[in-house]
């Protein structure tokens, strides 16, 4: 194994990365060393040992993350050890970098939160000897610099994930079918990454990643553009992007906690890294229409992702569709900056990369901590469906506080962090506009649009999740009698949530790095497109947005006018039965639920949505003039998959069954067979 | 901004504004009610009427759902601060308030959605029907309205180059001709059918309804007594305020003190005062002589006005 | 548009009023001149009808026409027991009303006042016995101030809740 600094020009920078690299190894080795030790030891302590390892190998990508963010220089590793002929090589560039202290960062949090967390399978042999591996794949897919380390890494982290999702199979039977359409939707991916890569390195005529970049600019147009379409197929359905999403809103909410926060804060994120490091970086830009094509894809997923996560009653089917909604708004970003590039904008583009990225880091800050307090909500209520959740905030007050910054955030009010990123992505969008350029002209404006739409529908959706879920009456037993998690799991889920406020006052301890990322993966020379300081904005244009001074201005007035409220107040605060015009018993299912409060929004988008409802009502055998039961049954299926995905695999599974006649089990027909295949051999031959 | 404003003059304009919004907002609602209730034929309440309220309802017992907890209490306090720092940065009389770099459109936007979310949440923690209903209906016309709200703002920034709302009646200012061009017709249309929305006038809100089941904000803070409703009814009439004072400054903007100065600042007091007014009363007007629309044509309005929005910022690409 | 030039011309003509003049109550009760102290002003009521047979009901309606038009005084009736200063009842109160009558009252911020609209309210008027009547108000909650007639006239009423608003 060697590990060699690519070109020291002097001593100490020299052994300084000499540790890096190091670190970079040891990282991988103690996370495998935690996976072995997660197969190995009993259970007793499996849980606090692979924790602690996975912890231990988590700082050290943090670390060398922060190091290459910080001082610029790469990290190479090259071993031929693991893979044969070809060899494993590693180099985390800034851009990698900054995807690999995301993922080490939401990895900590998780597995810290996950030393509370018990219940779901996820502390079998199995899961314990996989949630290491899945966390290192998920360090070191950002670092890969060869096709084929890269794709054993892909789809070693797919095959993680994949027995993760499966967890607790043997307790719940719908989660075979969700890890199912997990495995399908990932292998597709994975094959359409496998095909793209390939053609990639055999027309570049190499498979190292700085080659092909050298190599790209000079490959046919149609290599390039396949290369492109296949990788944002690919790419896009690891992302949880639409049409390829399905099987997020069915993976994550049967996933562990902690594995729905690894998968949606993380590994998704891998899905924009791949479109952005083949597109900006291996292929250095493309044609218009590459990047109006990400641009729609993302603006449909993030409206489609919105709408559903608006009417969805399932907790953590809610926070999936978010993340498809939230990865949407980054390939929005994305393909702007794409856009930009390729219409001779060079300095909007990076602008808008680095918003998109910035929106990424915000968006794993933020989702961490929704799915990590989700999963404290589930363990201790043992419920989902927001329907019967309710009340929580008063019985659990730190993870229902945790919850709340998460979806505060999330909702993009100032002066949390998700407020920054989203002024920064319709700022660099805005400021594109007034262009001749016709692509520009109709793509900007619609992106802002529906940059706008989302983010109100976000706001619905999160005052739904946290007025109905956490607020006002539990609406069933075990919520009525649920207590707190573990002190681990609000440290866990507090971690995230704290930086939800730490980075939506200082952004700019976050924005620099990311400033470098975009660059390094664009190898542009521009200088920061973003005004710096405690000031938020775009250089070169008037106006910025001050978020620190936002805070403190907002604290200022609150704690004025409570002042003022508690001068004014002459007696104590009475608390009384609600008002309930006079009703006799005011009960937790005279409450709006979830259901009826996303009703009205989806009769509004009924076209989109086409929520099916079913009323059943049997009368008493005397007179049909009196009810005896009523139920009503209503439910909202993701449109793609019921015209889309099920009907092709009824079609596969039609196609599957024909060719099924054909092998009956006779030795005959089989000798059959192999004559008239030797016969049409010989035809086509001769 | 072209000259650097005294920092007096900027400390003092804020304040100014923050009265005059404290102030102006509840004497807004009171004249709206009188033109009402003069076009109804009844003299009405006098116009400070609603200082009046606040004067009694800040003095009176505060009551609190026993299921509720502390977002409940806090809502209302949440719902004026975040008019206040509005108010306070917002060139509602100079164009340079305290922090103006930092006023950007979008942020004002945000900052009036904290205050619709903080009291969403108040409702549902109630844990009633009306405060549910009422959360729902808000939040739903609200994420369709808020979207318009960001396009037709677009519109105005395009020409402008910037979302800084200084520059834009500064911009606008030196080129009287931009408030003629169709985009700033339509987004203006945009901008008032999402202040009706936003504000929860007729038609799509009507603000003196008795019956729960018609009410929109209203069912959002029954459960409100005391000094909570006076702040709730305070921070209504202010944020009424200064999105009709945003709309005045944005598309009439003469008056607006452009320079520091006593003179100037009494100028722009005036002017913005007699143009919220005017709007105002235009608005009692129209909503005398319409009806409520039922719930699910709002979002065809609401969605009216984002496509306006939409067609303003095609056109003045194309103008531009 | 909405506003046709005929519409306006007639609202242009309804701007001039012509309410009726409205009498100040003479003496008032302790109770009424602390409650008015507090108003200074600014009066709103939320209306229980405990089983009224709605003669009161349409005085109180008038009692915000344009004749009589109470909202000039600052009086106004909410929707919220939370929003008010007191209850304004009328009909003797059955037994269905009973206990949300007294929801009611314990739903609206303390101090308050309830006002009985009507002979009935006072004393069951011409209910009084029947079998669905549990009382009159002041059997049921504290009354602060009765307004006799059945139904009372819309300046009667008027008069005694000025006396509540102080105006």
């Amino acid at each position: 194994m060697s590990a060699r600094p690519r070109n020291d020009h002097h001593c100490a920078a020299g052994s300084r990365r000499h540790v890096t690299s190091l670190l970079l190894i040891a990282t991988a080795l103690v996370g495998l060393a935690a996976s072995a030790v997660g197969a190995l030891v009993t259970q007793r302590l499996r849980i606090q040992l692979v924790s602690v390892l996975t912890i231990a190998a988590c700082s050290g990508g943090l670390a060398v993350a922060i190091e290459v963010l910080r001082s610029g220089r790469s990290v190479v590793v090259h071993t031929h050890l693991l893979l044969p002929l070809v060899g494993f090589s590693l180099d985390l560039d800034r851009f990698g970098a900054l995807f690999v202290a995301v993922s080490a960062g939401v990895a900590i949090c998780a597995m810290v939160f996950r030393l509370g967390y018990h219940g779901h399978g996820l502390s079998s042999r199995t899961a314990s000897c996989v949630l290491p591996l899945f966390v290192t794949t998920l360090l070191l897919v950002p670092a890969a610099s060869s096709v084929t380390t890269f794709l054993f890494l892909w789809e070693l982290m797919a095959i993680a994930s994949l027995l993760l999702v499966l967890a607790d199979h043997r307790h719940r039977s719908e989660v075979a079918v969700a890890a199912v359409w997990y495995a399908v939707m990932t292998q597709a991916g994975a094959a359409a990454l496998l095909v793209g890569l390939v053609l990639l390195s055999t027309h570049a005529g190499s498979q190292s990643f700085s080659a092909i970049a050298d190599h790209s600019a000079h490959l046919p147009a149609w290599v390039r553009s396949t290369v492109f379409v296949l990788a944002v197929i690919g790419f896009g359905s690891k992302a949880g992007m639409v049409p390829l999403h399905v099987w997020l809103p069915r993976a994550h909410p049967e996933a562990p906690g902690p594995v729905s926060a690894l998968m949606s804060a993380a590994m998704v994120n891998l899905g924009v890294y791949g479109i952005v490091r083949l597109g900006d970086g291996l292929l250095g830009g493309g044609p218009t229409w590459w990047w109006l094509m990400v641009m729609a894809l993302g603006a449909l997923s993030a409206l489609y992702g919105s709408l559903h996560s608006a009417t969805s009653t399932d907790l953590k089917r809610l926070l999936a569709y978010s993340t498809t909604d939230n990865v949407g708004l980054m390939l929005l970003g994305v393909g702007a900056s794409g856009l930009f590039a390729s219409t001779g904008h060079p300095a909007l583009a990076l602008a808008a990369l680095a918003a998109a990225l910035l929106h990424m880091v915000f968006h794993a800050v933020f989702k961490g901590s929704l799915f990590l307090s989700a999963g404290s909500l589930q363990q201790a209520t043992g419920i989902r469906d927001l329907d019967r959740l309710g009340g929580l905030l008063g019985r659990m007050p730190v993870t229902g506080t945790l919850f709340m910054v998460g979806a505060l955030t999330i909702a993009a009010l100032p002066p949390l962090c998700g407020f920054v990123s989203e002024w920064l992505l319709l700022q660099a969008m805005l400021h594109g506009l007034p262009s001749l350029d016709p692509s520009l002209a109709i793509a900007l404006p619609l992106g802002v649009g529906v940059l706008a739409l989302t983010g109100g529908l976000t706001a619905l959706t999160f005052v739904k999740a946290v007025g109905i879920g956490l607020l006002g009456r539990a609406r069933s037993e075990p919520v009525a009698l649920a207590g707190e998690v573990p002190r681990s799991m609000w440290i866990g889920a507090g971690i995230p949530a704290a930086l939800c406020l730490v980075f939506g006052v200082a952004p700019l301890l976050v924005i620099p790095a990311v400033v470098e990322a975009a660059r390094t993966v664009t190898a542009s020379r521009l200088p920061n497109p973003f005004v710096g300081g405690w000031q938020v904005g775009l250089s070169g244009i008037h106006g910025v947005l001050a978020p620190g001074l936002l805070a403190a201005a907002l604290t200022v007035a609150v704690t004025l006018v409570a002042g003022i409220r508690r001068a004014l107040q002459r007696s104590a605060l009475r608390s009384t039965e609600a008002w309930g015009c006079g009703r006799e018993l005011q009960t937790a299912r005279m409450e709006y639920t979830a259901t009826s409060f996303g009703e009205p929004l989806s009769r509004v988008f009924e076209d989109v949505l086409s929520p099916s409802h079913d009323l059943d009502i049997s009368h008493v055998a005397e007179s049909r003039y009196y009810v005896e039961a009523a139920t009503f049954h209503t439910s909202l299926e993701d449109a793609f998959e019921r015209h889309g995905f099920r009907p092709a695999a009824a079609a596969l599974a039609w196609w599957g069954g024909l060719a099924r006649r054909v092998p009956n089990g006779s030795v005959h027909r089989y000798l059959a067979f192999g004559l008239i295949a030797l016969v049409v051999v010989l035809v086509v031959l001769g | 901004m072209t000259a650097q404003w005294p920092a007096v003059s900027v400390v003092a304009i804020s304040l100014l504004q923050v009265m005059t919004v404290a102030l102006g907002g509840p004497l807004l609602v009171g004249l709206m009610r009188k033109v009402r209730c003069r076009l109804e034929g009844r003299v009405g309440p006098p116009i400070h009427q609603p200082l009046l309220d606040l004067r009694k309802l800040a003095r009176r017992e505060r009551t609190r759902p026993d299921q509720a907890g502390w977002v409940f209490s806090a809502a209302p306090v949440v719902l004026v601060a975040t008019t206040l720092v509005v108010a306070v940065t917002a060139p509602l009389l100079a164009t340079d308030p305290a922090f103006a770099n930092s006023t950007d459109l979008f942020a004002v936007v945000y900052l009036l959605l904290v205050g619709s979310v903080a009291i969403a949440l108040a409702a549902l923690d109630t844990g009633t029907s009306f405060g549910g209903m009422g959360a729902s209906r808000a939040m739903t016309i609200g994420a369709l309205s808020e979207p318009a709200l960001l396009v037709a703002l677009l519109a105005l920034s395009v020409p402008a180059h910037s979302s800084n709302v200084p520059i834009i009646i500064a911009r606008s200012l030196a080129h009287p001709a931009w408030l003629a061009t169709p985009q700033r017709l339509l987004a203006l249309v945009a901008f008032l059918i999402v202040i009706v929305a936003e504000s929860g006038r007729l038609p799509v809100d009507n603000p003196s309804t008795h019956l729960e089941l018609t009410m929109i904000h209203e069912a959002m803070v029954l459960e409100y007594a005391g000094a909570d409703l006076a702040l709730v009814k305070l921070g209504e009439g202010m944020r009424l305020a200064v999105l009709l004072g945003l709309f005045a400054d944005l598309f009439i903007p003469w008056g607006i003190a452009t320079a520091p100065g006593a003179g100037h600042l009494a100028l722009g007091l005036v002017a913005t005062g007699a143009k919220v007014a005017v709007l105002g009363a235009a608005l009692a007007a129209f909503e005398v002589s319409v009806a409520k629309l039922r719930l699910f044509r709002v979002p065809e309005l609401v969605a009216g006005a984002f496509v306006l929005a939409v067609l303003a910022v095609i056109s003045a690409l194309v103008v531009a | 548009m909405y506003l046709s030039t005929m519409r306006l011309s007639t609202l242009i003509r309804r701007w001039r009023t012509h309410p009726t003049d409205i009498p100040l109550a003479g003496t008032a009760s302790p109770a009424v001149g602390e409650a008015a102290r507090r108003n200074r002003g600014s009066l709103q009521l939320r209306h229980v009808d405990a089983g009224s047979c709605n003669g009161c009901e349409l005085e109180i309606a008038s009692i915000f026409s344009p004749v009589f038009d109470a909202e000039r005084f600052g009086i106004r009736l909410e929707a919220s027991p939370r929003h008010v200063d007191g209850l304004l009842v009328t009909g003797p109160v059955t037994r269905n009303m009973a206990d949300p009558l007294r929801k009611t009252l314990d739903a609206v911020p303390r101090p308050r006042v309830v006002v009985a609209v009507g002979d009935c309210a006072r004393n069951c008027g011409v209910f009084a016995g029947a079998y669905g009547v549990e009382g009159s108000v002041a059997d049921v909650v504290p009354v602060d101030v009765e307004i006799s007639g059945c139904p009372p006239d819309p300046a009667t009423i008027i008069t005694a809740l000025r006396g509540l608003a102080g105006t």
